[in-house]
């Protein structure tokens, strides 16, 4: 098992060695650091004084592992736009984003057992043919469209929910700023955490109904039944427990890409996270801050599949085994 | 000619096509839509790349039905005083040829690769970990980065006018992981199989055993995700325009479309956004329930997961 942790725990760091490699490339061919220092109006001649102060005329590899260095004491540039160091821009940011991820995630787990399980229990209702059928229009479904159409039902036509931005925050322990505690900022939290879990909740119910309905086959469920123990037991000790190894694995997983998603939904509600930051930073071509967000975020996808796997190493020794040879 | 159609009217698959209600009216939709979107040159009644036949003053006018509307512009105009029926239709297109164009891109970097890693192992560990990491990442996060990433080298004027091969360049970049993975997995089950030894046995080359004995063997999982992968491009495409990484607005597809009528929902002109987006839905909608009937028709075990 150790073992396992150390190369899993490698491969992770090599992946955040390549991310910082493309990051720092694009840096380096598009970015303009004395911009993001001095602004536009400076003379050419003082530009070249900077550039070779900041030791911009240095060779590639040299900038590489300075840019390195720096990466790993927490300073990833300074924003063109913002004028302060990018990772105060996306530590401000970032506490949007987590909530809105959070909020969703609730969403999805709290709708997609119950339902997942119904739909495997009685595969034939009505009613599990009528979530089945509405997983598959939500798959099909964009998930800023779903948006579209929550703000043009709940705010234009009903005028119920606010359409954007994040209402009334909170600071909580200094620096976290949450909208998880005044009414207002629930009240906007609903449309957006709802879009976002959209896109999720569909393919959550149909994995673990299908995962229900293998368990449900299988022998040791069989004789559960033959055993005479009562319905409601077998459903919910016996298999569902089975059910959610994968559940938590693949689950692991998907949660991760959500933030992926936010980019789609902070965009239309114009919620003033890390998502609708890098697009902004993208058409302001503000290169400081697209790079650290795509170094940011990769390395929350890399801690986030590094853990699920380690957790899946724990529970499933098969994949340990496999992953040695 | 006429045996050849014998043959597929009593084929397997048309006996069952022809038995799944659902399977055959989403066939119909989707051949309605994409004759009508191919055809759009022809049948559309206005044309929404001439700004000659635009006119202002027709901006935002509601669908016909509509007490304000008028029977010229059937499903009403856009913000520019293009006829939406027209513009969709002609979007339709765009997002169409975007989907099917990725997808063949997915598809031709993924099965070189998957072929590769399955064929050749030192290849392998380090192929199959660039896809997974890729994977990991979601296919969404990936493209969007391309494109933001392509946006910067050329400079938003230059992006636009190169828009939709860049479209196809970036899906097709971002999603040829799942390609991959499909063929390398039946790539490793017919290795074994004894007409490979044979062929190497004959002395076959074994770039002629990967293509002409291993590859036909590993198409049919290949069909069965391209059809998902086709909707799964168009969702892509609209995500990208929708961020304004995307087709501009000169020559919209369906997400950019939904884009520039966003803004009007709340003024209450919602026919610009929502009667493209019940396109964009129905499309992949239709797409991905053929698709999970092909993927239950061809192979029952793959449909798990």
């Amino acid at each position: 098992m150790f073992a396992f942790t150390v190369k899993r725990i490698a491969q992770g760091i090599l992946v955040m060695l390549i991310i910082s490699f493309i990051g720092f490339g694009i840096k380096h061919n598009f970015g303009d650091p004395v911009r993001e220092l001095v602004g536009e109006r400076v003379t050419p001649e003082e530009r070249a004084q900077i550039r070779e102060k900041l030791g911009l005329n240095d060779p590639f590899m040299v900038q590489y592992v300075r840019f390195l260095k720096n990466a790993v004491q927490g300073d990833l540039g300074r924003s063109f736009f913002f004028k302060k160091p990018v990772t105060e821009v996306i530590a401000a940011k970032a506490p949007a984003t987590l909530e809105l991820v959070f909020c969703a995630s609730l969403i999805v787990v709290g709708l997609s057992i119950p339902l997942g399980i119904y739909a495997a229990i009685h595969p034939k209702k009505l009613f599990s043919r009528l979530i089945m059928g509405g997983s598959i229009i939500g798959v099909s479904m964009p998930v800023f469209l779903t948006a579209i159409l929550l703000i043009y039902i709940f705010s234009v036509e009903l005028g119920w929910l606010p359409s954007f931005g994040r209402g009334e925050t909170v600071t909580v322990f200094g620096f976290w700023d949450s909208g998880l505690l005044t009414k207002e900022g629930l009240r906007h939290l609903i449309m957006p955490s709802i879009a976002l879990s959209s896109i999720m909740l569909p393919l959550f119910i149909r994995l673990i109904r299908s995962e229900m309905m293998e368990v449900l086959e299988s022998e040791y469920v069989k004789y559960a039944w033959a055993k005479g123990i009562k319905p409601r037991r077998v459903w919910y000790v016996h298999a569902f427990k089975n059910t959610l190894l994968p559940v938590i694995t693949v689950g692991g997983v998907q949660l991760g890409i959500m933030v992926a998603f936010t980019i789609l939904t902070e965009t239309v509600f114009q919620w003033q996270g890390m998502g609708s930051m890098f697009i902004e930073s993208v058409t302001r071509a503000d290169t400081a801050l697209m790079v650290s967000y795509i170094v940011v975020v990769g390395a929350i996808f890399v801690v986030v599949n590094t853990i699920v796997d380690i957790i899946y190493g724990l529970v499933n020794p098969v994949v340990r085994v496999t992953g040695r040879k | 000619m006429v045996t050849t159609w014998n043959r597929i009217k009593n084929s397997d698959f048309i006996y069952h096509f022809l038995r799944d209600p659902v399977a055959c009216v989403s066939f119909m939709i989707l051949l309605v839509l994409v004759v009508s979107s191919f055809a759009a040159p022809i049948i559309a009644p206005h044309d929404p790349y001439n700004p000659a036949t635009i006119d202002i003053m027709d901006s935002e006018l509601p669908p016909a039905w509509n007490a304000e509307g008028t029977a010229k512009f059937l499903l009403g105009t856009d913000d520019m005083g293009r006829d939406l029926l027209s513009t969709m239709l002609y979007g339709m297109r765009i997002s169409i040829i975007i989907g099917l164009g990725a997808v063949a891109l997915q598809a031709f970097l993924g099965i070189v690769i998957g072929l590769l890693s399955g064929y050749i192992k030192r290849l392998d560990t380090i192929l199959m970990r660039i896809a997974d990491v890729q994977l990991s990442f979601s296919t969404y996060m990936i493209a969007i980065f391309i494109g933001a990433i392509f946006q910067m080298m050329f400079g938003v004027a230059n992006y636009e006018q190169i828009a939709a091969p860049l479209l196809i360049l970036i899906i097709g970049l971002a999603e040829w992981p799942q390609y991959a993975r499909t063929v390398r997995a039946s790539v490793l089950a017919e290795k074994k199989k004894e007409y490979v030894e044979a062929a190497r046995v004959i002395g076959l080359s074994n770039i002629r055993i990967m293509w002409r004995h291993i590859l036909p063997n590993t198409l049919s999982p290949v069909l069965v995700i391209s059809t998902v992968q086709v909707a799964n491009a168009i969702m892509s495409e609209a995500a990208l325009s929708f961020l304004g990484l995307g087709m501009p607005m000169t020559k919209p597809s369906l997400g950019s479309l939904i884009t520039a009528g966003f803004e009007y929902i709340f003024s209450g002109s919602w026919w610009i956004t929502i009667l493209p987006g019940i396109l964009l839905v129905l499309l992949i909608l239709v797409i991905n329930l053929l698709g999970d009937w092909v993927r239950d028709y061809l192979n029952p075990k793959l449909y798990k997961g």
